[in-house]
């Protein structure tokens, strides 16, 4: 923001000349980005294809009314693994989550040259890998099926909650806890009385959130033979069955929708 | 103020010679004779216990057993062929030992094929995601957007978080052929989803005075949101944005898998084929990739602030 | 009794926060801590339990070297120095009760204070300190709930459960209104005088150090200026303890609260005749 004397005037302007030619130039630079990296993407890309899209996806919608309802007796297990996979993987994730961000976090961890810089490492390993690309990997390793997707899950987990958890420890009221060390308490203690009760909503936040997240991310994992209702997809996808697909895309909005209105009930109780 | 609280100032207000008001003192006696045979008959000793979290016994024996139902439903029937677990352990093992060291040479053509492909998808979808989704956000926006708009694109954002990005990729790919291009608008959709609900939510939670306060100047309805709203949403936007970057690149990397392009195929292909150490490799460049991009978010988020 | 020889502490930063400071503190006596900010006050009574860890110098309470202490010994020394701090300092999410409790936490083990089985003793002595200090009807109220004066009160009852030999008092009355300092203060006088405890008490209001302290201790930037009773504070000893200003206004209030402090202090023995429970009085405070 700057102002200038001109011909006895006073001009206000926004910027001064210096900040303003930055600001264009970054927009400048962020366009050139951009298109450059559409170019690529519409080079790999065949027009045709893309041109018959309309078409086809009025015909993909045709052949996928109507749902096939009945198909929906078999879908009952494929569920129940679903929600199975979600919350166990959550369990699991939570539980050694609590270690990591109790390491990772910078006003409690043992030692921060050696621990902090692993337990970070930790997390942003499990954070940089998709619970799928997890479950490409557990199920080359143990084999297809529901405690694939719920080490998957698990792993995936460990690093979304422990980021938070230990970003929540490190945002405590550092005086709660010298009050708590000036009573004489041991360091368990202290963490008990003074660290514990600070961030445990952020705890229950977090948990709840993940497991809402864990949902939605369970339904694909049957796609690489990890248990839920991804395989009943996969099935229904290469056998062209259009109507049981349509079926399937319908129970797992509402899976979602009702797991996101629980997970909004649970987090409004408890904060 | 609770009564048992207003009762004992008005009790001991009265006789109190703190006050400095020269308070009579013969009243005192005769008060603290009271008070002091009311504390002796209570004088019994006192139980305490945490009063339990959640107050109804019912409720809370309730839900303890149903969570313990349910665990041991969940775990009962999880079907596990642990012969099959114990047989993929060496497996796991070569999987971990790939890491030490990692292949990078024999697909490195591939792997940069890939990893560039990811990091065009995320920039492009990043971009025309939030872009598209201002719109959409706005509103979704139950303040400032008029019921059947509202009611619209909730729909919208509904749909599209509804889905994970793969089960959207499969139908991209059906419909624009396999490539980028699919993988590009699957990201892009869903991070409408994403960037437009958190932009409905913070508008929601603007302070309306300083919303109204522009209103009463007389502006218009787009200088209202662009003086008015804009500038108290913007910061956490622009944090928010960086934010979906980073997640575009971490998905790009799962819809390859479906072949919606991107780094997803080579790492498929590299498990199915058992070559873990180039897995291993290409994992590496990812988690290097996301903590790049994230020291680079903290400082761009630094710089806009 | 608290003797303090030669404490130095110098911060990781540089800072020369104390200068070689000699202090006793005879049992039963209340002294006050003045001085600007930055001089070294909290950083003094935060080295006597040792969560400011001293550069050099010894620290002696009734025969234990503190300064000497490692690990368990220093937390069983810790027990002993009941500590209130300037913004409460309380566990916000723990109710009145368990902030109370959490001042036995030296004396019960872990898994103990998990459950909250704490010992009838400890409950009967926390009722009796709620009680005394007129909270015992709040005692399953979170701590958040509760007004500036009440948290204040609760952590001086977390702070006598412990029986502490001496109280560390860091700037009690900085979030409070005046009202409702002079009654913190007041509270903290009497009960250190029912308890036979020595006290130190950083304050900024002089005020108030001069109405309620034996013996004031003027500290500048990490030395001891002045040492001496309340009545001998004049102009040219704030001065030195804070720099150049017109003190006359302070010192001539001062001179007026503190004949009005007399009179209190006769009515209080008046009372005393009488045998007027304390907690009586303190109840009103609100």
């Amino acid at each position: 923001m700057t102002v200038a004397i001109n011909g006895g005037a006073k001009v206000w302007q926004r910027r001064d000349r210096r900040t303003q030619f930055t600001v264009w130039a970054a927009w400048l630079a962020a366009t050139a980005v951009f298109v450059y990296c559409f170019q690529l993407i519409s080079d790999k890309t065949i027009w045709a294809f893309v041109l018959d899209a309309p078409v086809q996806a009025g015909d993909l919608a045709a052949r996928m009314v109507p749902p096939d309802w009945a198909f929906i007796t078999q879908l009952g297990r494929p569920i129940w693994d679903t929600l199975n996979i979600a919350t166990l993987g959550t369990v699991m994730g939570i539980v050694i989550a609590i270690p990591v961000s109790y390491c990772a976090a910078r006003n409690t961890t043992p030692s921060v040259s050696l621990v902090r810089p692993i337990a970070l490492f930790v997390i942003v390993s499990s954070r940089s890998i998709n619970s799928l690309i997890w479950a490409l990997m557990l199920v080359t390793i143990v084999g297809p099926g529901v405690l694939a997707g719920i080490l998957a899950i698990g792993f995936r987990s460990i690093g979304f909650c422990a980021k938070l958890l230990y970003e929540a420890i490190e945002e405590i009221d550092e005086a709660q806890v010298e009050a708590v060390r000036a009573t004489g308490a041991a360091g368990a203690q202290v963490t008990a009385y003074g660290i514990v009760p600070q961030v445990l909503p952020a705890f229950a936040g977090i948990s709840v959130f993940r497991w809402d997240i864990n949902i939605r991310e369970s339904t694909v994992l049957g796609l690489v033979g990890a248990g839920g209702i991804g395989l009943q997809l996969e099935g229904a996808i290469t056998t062209l069955a259009w109507t049981q697909v349509s079926l399937i895309l319908l129970v797992i909005i509402a899976t979602v929708i009702v797991s996101e209105w629980v997970s909004a009930k649970v987090r409004h109780a408890i904060i | 103020m609770p009564l048992t609280q207003w009762y004992r100032v008005e009790l001991s207000e009265q006789p109190s010679p703190t006050r400095g008001e020269g308070a009579s003192t013969t009243t005192a006696p005769a008060f603290a004779l009271g008070r002091a045979m009311t504390l002796a008959v209570a004088a019994a000793p006192r139980r305490w216990k945490k009063p339990p979290l959640i107050k109804s016994a019912r409720l809370r024996w309730g839900l303890g057993l149903g969570v313990a139902v349910y665990l041991a439903l969940a775990l009962g029937t999880t079907e596990v062929n642990w012969n099959r677990v114990w047989e993929g352990l060496p497996r796991g093992a070569q999987f971990i030992t790939a890491f030490f060291p990692p292949d990078f040479t024999s697909r490195w053509g591939e792997i940069v094929d890939g990893i560039l492909e990811s990091i065009w998808m995320a920039v492009v979808s990043t971009v025309v995601g939030i872009a598209l989704s201002i719109p959409v956000g706005i509103g979704a926006a139950r303040n400032i957007a008029p019921a059947p708009v509202y009611y619209f694109c909730r729909g919208i954002l509904a749909v599209s978080r509804s889905f994970q990005e793969v089960i959207l990729a499969i139908f991209f790919v059906k419909l624009f052929g396999f490539g980028p291009l699919a993988g590009f608008l699957t990201l892009s959709f869903a991070t409408i989803g994403f960037y437009g609900k958190l932009l409905a939510e913070d508008i929601e939670d603007m302070d309306p005075v300083q919303a109204e306060a522009v209103r009463a100047t007389g502006a218009s309805w787009l200088q209202w949101i662009n003086f008015g709203v804009q500038p108290q949403v913007m910061p956490r936007m622009i944090g928010l944005g960086l934010y979906r970057l980073d997640i575009n690149f971490r998905e790009s990397a799962v819809v390859g898998i479906v072949g919606a392009g991107g780094i997803g195929a080579t790492l498929n292909t590299a498990f199915d084929r058992y070559e873990f150490d180039s897995a291993a490799a290409i994992l590496l460049i990812m988690i290097g990739i996301v903590m790049a991009l994230e020291y680079l978010s903290g400082y761009l988020r630094r710089w806009v602030q | 009794m608290l003797r303090i020889k030669g404490l130095t502490k110098r911060y990781r930063t540089g800072d020369l926060a104390l200068k070689d400071i000699d202090l006793d503190l005879p049992d039963g006596q209340v002294m006050a801590l003045i001085g600007p900010s930055g001089a070294g006050k909290s950083t003094l009574i935060r080295c006597v339990n040792r969560l400011v860890e001293p550069t050099t110098g010894t620290i002696t309470l009734n025969d234990t070297v503190i300064t000497a202490l490692g690990g368990g010994e220093l937390r069983r020394a810790r027990r002993r120095m009941g500590m209130i701090f300037q913004e409460y300092a309380l566990v916000e999410r723990l109710s009145v009760m368990e902030n109370v409790l959490s001042g036995r936490l030296g004396y019960v083990g872990f898994w103990q204070s998990w459950l909250r089985r704490f010992p009838q003793s400890d409950i009967d002595e926390a009722f009796r300190l709620l009680e005394r200090v007129g909270l015992d009807h709040m005692v399953d109220k979170r701590a958040d709930e509760l007004s500036g004066g009440q948290r204040q009160r609760v952590g001086i009852c977390r702070a006598l459960i412990q029986s502490p030999e001496l109280l560390l008092v860091d700037e009690p009355t900085a979030s409070l209104d005046p009202k409702t300092s002079r009654q913190i203060m007041r509270l903290i006088k009497e009960l250190c005088a029912e308890r036979r405890l020595s006290a130190i008490i950083n304050i900024h209001d002089v005020m108030l150090a001069q109405m309620f302290a034996e013996r004031i201790v003027g500290l500048r930037s990490g030395e001891i200026v002045y040492d001496g009773p309340p009545s001998k504070m004049r102009p040219e000893v704030l001065t030195a303890i804070y720099g150049e200003e017109d003190w006359s206004a302070t010192i001539r209030k001062v001179d007026e609260t503190e004949e009005a402090e007399e009179e209190e202090a006769d009515n209080v023995i008046a009372l005393h005749d009488v045998r007027q429970p304390h907690r009586d009085r303190m109840a009103g405070l609100t």
